[in-house]
């Protein structure tokens, strides 16, 4: 096994006449915390939604876990997490049901299921939280919920939609803590985000403006190739020219 | 299909925590067959009724008593002119009139032809049609027996002998419980799926449900079997209800009706989800099964005898699933037939289902496009 989780080769998608993705390329390698940077409507979500086998591509190429996601997406599916921006759950489940149908969902069953969910609580601390309502949970909590039912299945690729938005700060430093420790167990993670605190925390990252990749590399590399003295100038920066 | 029952499960569970579908669900049944049992009758009686007596008989008020016996007249006001008659019905304080000339009596009496008048608001032609024919039915009564005391015969030359069979009483209600069967599972099983998907997209966990691993055949089959169990308690709550409340005999075999309804569920099912497919909203979703549904009430020969259609809406009324399958309810249940004489309607359904889950499964993709 090649030690590159996902590789995208000039991956396009577009949406009648508008193209939201325009030949992207770039590998993530095995275990790496991979930063998709980038303005709203520059193509992230779509790329994202392209790796998971929940869009068709439209050209090119891509591999996520060794599996082609254009010839075998339903197979992709059982190597993946996925986030997606907003929340995903059944609010009208509570924690340890929505835990229960999505184990049950990626083929976990019996005693498996009960250890497996048991360490997905214990990692995440929402043991405290299993009878109530999704609904009634706050963002952070949510949002942990929905990271340990797209875990159940130890899944080596998590595709992570803006997974902190809405979030407050501390909920944001524990979920980072944990994305780390996932990481540094093998796990690829793929995420996207505005915020640039969360960008640094990235190992590489990759910035999209209007579907095309424009910079790559460690989060310092990028600040330079935009041309910022920081993240956050560049980050501006490219905002800027995208609105004119 | 070990992903299914996961599926089935949390259903159930969504189900049981909301409670207004879940009434809606279980109330539909209930009051529409409290509705259309007891609150809809075509058989129109007691109408409202002036009368204008200007004869001031013992025969004319003979004729009048007649009139109201049949039970259609209700007589509700008494006037010494057709002006006052006239008003009446304009303002709709009666909706007829019987109006009895001075000269009944006497042309009664010379043998020459007496006339009196009923006078029927025909704005509204199903009330009048039976009062018409209340009023043609007293005269002739009366003209049969006049003639027979001129005749001096006792026995009537001619008498035709109508058996209204599997209906004996003419019962509105008899005609219209079973084929709320087949109104029911329409409306509820095609809006409930439709909306029951919709809704997952809307609220964006569909999303997240399809990028499991979880087959499309798993997805669609967890979505429709919990509600084939809805179906079958609305039916057996209708048939119950109809049962003793309505007091209607069922003369035939109801395995024979459970199984072929469950084919009339999974059709219904099936075009539900394929509504789902075309629309975005769940407000889309219950236009376009409205939009399916007033034809199926008003065509299929639920209220209105297809028979009374121009032959063009007869066709169309083939195209509508609920035509066969009401047709395949009142053979069973009233008639009593076997399979064998509605074989015809369960090969159509047949074809219906086959034509839905095969419609269903070609459009429902598990992606977001």
């Amino acid at each position: 096994m090649t030690d590159v989780a996902v590789d995208i080769r000039e991956l396009t998608r577009r949406f009648g006449a508008l193209t939201a993705v325009s030949r992207l390329t770039l590998a993530v390698q095995r275990g790496e915390v991979f930063g998709l940077l980038g303005p709203n409507g520059s193509g992230k979500t779509t790329t994202i939604r392209m790796l998971c086998g929940l869009l068709e591509p439209s050209a090119g190429d891509a591999t996520v876990a060794g599996v082609d996601v254009r010839a075998a997406p339903e197979r992709v599916k059982t190597q993946i997490g996925y986030m997606s921006q907003r929340f995903g759950l059944y609010e009208d489940l509570t924690v340890a049901e929505n835990l229960e149908f999505y184990g049950g969902i990626y083929g976990l069953s019996g005693a498996a299921q009960r250890d497996r969910t048991g360490q997905v609580v214990a990692f995440l601390g929402i043991g405290g939280r299993l009878g109530q309502l999704a609904a009634e949970l706050s963002g952070g909590w949510k949002q942990r919920l929905a990271l340990g039912c797209a875990l159940l299945h130890h899944p080596p690729v998590l595709f992570l939609d803006e997974p902190t938005a809405g979030v407050d700060p501390a909920a944001r430093r524990n979920f980072w803590r944990a994305i780390h420790e996932l990481s540094r167990g093998g796990t690829t993670v793929l995420v996207t985000t505005h915020y640039m605190d969360e960008a640094e925390r990235c190992d590489r990252l990759g910035m999209m403006s209007l579907g095309h990749l424009i910079a790559l590399g460690t989060p310092a590399q990028v600040a330079q190739q935009v041309g910022g003295k920081t993240l956050e100038d560049a980050f501006i920066l490219l905002q800027e020219k995208d609105e004119r | 299909m070990r992903r299914l029952w996961p599926m089935v499960r949390k259903e159930f569970i969504q189900m049981r925590r909301d409670r207004l579908t879940l009434g809606v669900m279980f109330g539909i049944p209930v009051v529409q067959l409290l509705m259309f049992g007891f609150a809809i009758q075509t058989d129109v009686r007691h109408i409202p009724t002036i009368v204008v007596d200007q004869s001031r008989t013992p025969e004319s008020r003979d004729i009048v008593r007649a009139l109201e016996n049949t039970g259609n007249f209700r007589i509700v006001a008494y006037g010494n002119d057709r002006a006052t008659l006239d008003d009446a019905i304009a303002r709709g304080r009666a909706q007829a009139g019987i109006v009895v000339p001075s000269d009944y009596a006497r042309n009664l009496g010379r043998g020459s032809t007496a006339t009196f008048q009923v006078i029927i608001d025909a704005s509204d032609p199903l009330s009048s049609q039976s009062a018409l024919a209340a009023a043609a039915g007293v005269a002739q009564q009366r003209n049969l027996e006049l003639l027979a005391a001129a005749t001096g015969r006792t026995t009537l030359p001619l008498e035709p002998r109508v058996r209204p069979r599997y209906n004996p009483g003419l019962r509105s209600a008899t005609y219209i419980v079973p084929g709320l069967i087949g109104l029911i599972l329409t409306m509820t099983m095609v809006l409930i799926t439709a909306t029951a998907v919709v809704r997952e997209r809307e609220r964006g966990t569909l999303e997240q449900l399809i990028v499991t691993p979880i087959t499309k055949t798993e997805l669609m089959l967890g979505k429709i079997a919990p509600y084939v169990g809805v179906g079958l308690f609305q039916m057996t709550a209708v048939l119950l209800l109809g049962r003793f409340v309505f007091d209607i005999p069922y003369v035939g075999s109801l395995a024979l009706l459970y199984a072929v309804s469950l084919l009339y569920i999974v059709a219904s099912l099936s075009l539900g989800l394929f509504i789902s497919t075309l629309v975005r909203t769940q407000q889309q979703a219950m236009q376009m099964s409205f939009f399916f549904m007033l034809p199926s009430i008003l065509l299929s020969g639920f209220m209105f005898p297809r028979q009374a259609m121009p032959v063009a809406f007869q066709w169309i009324s083939l195209l509508i699933p609920l035509t066969h399958f009401l047709k395949i309810l009142r053979g069973i249940l009233l008639k009593g037939v076997g399979a064998g004489p509605i074989l015809p309607q369960i090969l159509v359904l047949c074809g219906f289902a086959v034509a839905l889950i095969g419609l269903a499964v070609r459009r429902f993709h598990k992606t977001l496009d």
